[in-house]
């Protein structure tokens, strides 16, 4: 696969460089001195999506694999840890009328988090396996449909809610200690979750696997002769993944308190694929700053009153917040045409440095 | 009567069926104009579904400001939607040929998201009707089952259209070039053939194939802006079950596709959403290739 990824200055490959230290050090500082300043709501809201986009990225970035299909991940570990969150009760079908109860009661929301990525692993699981047996164009096909498909369950299963998805999650007490109906705590709490698995993502990017993922990214018959089990390693990939999103889906459904058909919907997959692309596919930190650039724009957008523009006698009323759909569009259309690296790609390319 | 053994009127089993069947036509109609395209462009038409909507809109649009009726908009509305998809294809998509496949996709997506957020701002969300035309109203009663002449007519039409590009691709001199170029542009070209006016109108066929499939819908479902965006993930789950090696593939698959969700209409209806994903699985496990792909 060939995706235009920055080109990787000759350093060895295990060493922190320092511009992705510097980075790190300003995004993580940036977000500590944030919530001062900052609604931390918009700000929680950022870094749930900013560490979807960065799972995402695991796969396209890393393995270029375009799964279109990630709202799966996101929308049913976030379902799932409301309910676990909310009612706790599971109840499974398994014959017509007959059901394993397992009667929990609500969960805190550290397991509630946890049962929703166990969940998203799950479906990683089983959703990788399948789309690993197509290749390119048809691998991307084949998750939409996927997530599709589970969309039309999420819609049809009773826990979900259907149109009104699960409302009033309570955010509970963490560890039973830090009480996340604190708007700071809930905050930080956010903000470990974000950095460690952030921290997480770039071990796995350069240990000897992510080297492995990055040869199949490259040139997957070669990966093959040099004896890899590409297959195997395109599918623990595509489940790790799908984990990260689980823990950005849970942890957006317990800071909402929330969870909706939105968030399993394709334009959410649409979205992910937006925020990676605009940022820098294969970058480490384009996929955040993507996420960062679109929510700002959605906010924005959603919260600006009615314009009404006056051109030549003609009278245009403009509602912002319905453009967003085609605002998107025309990024991608950009990014596609114009910079294929992105922009943290585009800036690690001109300076020569690792981002 | 063996249908009364399963406990489903014939009306009712039938209606369906015929409803499945005209399903399974739009799948075919589409799934063979992505699969032309993909064949010369080497891009996945993600705006497939929104350029089927745009043939909806054409056809409204013509009556309503032109007063032209259904049967001209048949013809000049693929003809304005595929126009515009050649103006997309000069403008964009000749830039991404030498790329990996999944830019194709992006931008296609992108053109997608703009077409169908420009309609939604202006016609809502709700459906505006769009009556079929005279000739066409009414219907015939066959004894087991009521056959209105419109849903007829669209079978036939769809079905004509699709064996149509077939014969063209296929069989006659025009197809053998096409086909050619699919496999080696610059050993065609070496021939003295425009192979990027080739590609060029290719696309502009594909999408007008979509805006067609769009024209034939818009008296069956109402004309909306969403039309098109939940109909090309089950195409695109179809082309994974058919395959896009092979044009007859496309058909059979896109119709029998059709066939089986009405099926599943009938006597399973919780599952109607998701059975063509469902096949789409299995196909996966049985054969990965895809009922009629080559393998890749």
């Amino acid at each position: 696969m060939a995706v235009e990824t920055k080109s990787l200055p000759a350093s060895a490959p295990t060493q922190v460089s320092w511009s992705e230290l510097i980075a790190f050090v300003l995004m993580v500082s940036f977000l500590i001195v944030a919530p001062l300043f900052i609604y931390p709501v918009f700000l929680m809201k950022v870094l749930c999506f900013a560490l979807f986009a960065c799972a995402f990225n695991l796969l396209i970035g890393y393995v270029g694999l375009l799964s279109f299909g990630h709202a799966l991940f996101f929308g049913w570990s976030s379902y799932v840890a409301a309910h676990l969150a909310k009612v706790g009760k599971i109840s499974i079908p398994y014959w017509s009328g007959h059901w394993i109860v397992i009667p929990l009661p609500p969960l805190p929301p550290e397991l509630a988090i946890l049962g929703g990525t166990a969940v998203a692993a799950l479906f990683g699981l089983i959703a990788g396996s399948l789309a690993i047996r197509r290749q390119g164009i048809y691998f991307a096909m084949v998750t939409l449909a996927l997530a599709q498909m589970m969309f039309f369950f999420a819609l049809q299963a009773p826990f979900t809610g259907g149109e009104d998805g699960i409302q009033g999650v309570p955010r509970g007490v963490l560890f039973g200690v830090f009480d996340l109906s604190n708007i700071m705590t809930m905050y930080f709490t956010v903000f470990v979750i974000f950095v460690v698995c952030f921290l997480l993502i770039y071990r796995i990017i350069y240990s000897p696997f992510g080297e492995v993922l990055k040869a199949i990214r490259e040139n997957e018959p070669r990966a093959i002769s040099l004896g890899y089990k590409t297959e195997r390693y395109k599918l623990a990939a595509f489940v790790l993944s799908a984990t990260l999103t689980g823990v950005a889906g849970s942890t957006k459904a317990i800071v909402f308190q929330l969870a909706s058909l939105t968030d399993v919907d394709w334009p959410m997959s649409g979205e992910v694929v937006l925020m990676t692309l605009l940022g820098g596919l294969g970058t480490v930190f384009g996929p955040a700053l993507g996420a960062s650039i679109i929510i700002t724009m959605q906010n924005y957008l959603a919260s600006a009153g009615d314009i009404t523009l006056h051109i030549f006698g003609f009278t245009l009323a403009m509602q912002p917040g319905q453009w967003v759909p085609v605002i998107q569009g025309a990024i991608f259309v950009i990014c596609v045409l114009l910079f294929r690296r992105g922009i943290v790609g585009e800036i690690a390319n001109f300076f020569r440095i690792r981002l | 009567m063996i249908f009364d053994l399963l406990g489903v009127p014939p009306q009712a089993l039938f209606g369906q069926l015929l409803l499945g069947l005209i399903n399974g036509s739009f799948y075919a109609l589409l799934s063979l104009g992505l699969a032309v395209i993909f064949g010369m462009l080497n891009i996945i038409n993600f705006a497939h579904g929104a350029q089927y909507m745009l043939g909806a809109f054409c056809a409204y649009f013509l009556l309503q400001f032109a007063g032209i009726n259904y049967w001209l908009a048949l013809i000049i509305a693929p003809i304005v939607v595929g126009a515009f998809g050649i103006v997309l294809e000069r403008l964009f998509l000749k830039h991404l040929y030498k790329l990996d496949h999944l830019y194709g996709l992006l931008l296609t997506f992108g053109i997608a998201l703009i077409l169908e957020g420009i309609f939604r701002r202006y016609f809502g969300s709700s459906g505006i009707p769009y009556s079929p035309p005279q000739l066409l109203t009414g219907g015939y009663n066959l004894g087991f089952m009521y056959l209105p002449k419109y849903r007829a007519w669209v079978v036939i039409c769809s079905l004509t259209v699709c064996l149509l590009t077939w014969f063209m691709i296929e069989k006659t001199r025009l197809g053998a070039y096409l086909r050619a170029a699919t496999e080696n542009p610059t050993l065609v070209r070496a021939f003295g053939i425009n192979v990027p006016r080739m590609i060029t109108l290719t696309y502009g066929f594909g999408v007008g194939l979509a805006a067609l499939a769009g024209v034939m819908a818009a008296p069956i479902y109402n004309v909306s802006p969403q039309m098109g965006a939940s109909l090309i993930i089950v195409v695109f789950a179809v082309v994974v079950i058919g395959g896009m090696g092979s044009i007859m593939g496309a058909i059979v698959t896109g119709f029998s596709l059709g066939i089986i969700e009405g099926l599943t209409k009938v006597f399973f209806p919780q599952a109607s959403n998701t059975v063509i994903f469902v096949i789409m699985v299995i196909v996966l496990l049985t054969r990965p290739a895809g009922l009629f792909g080559r393998t890749t």
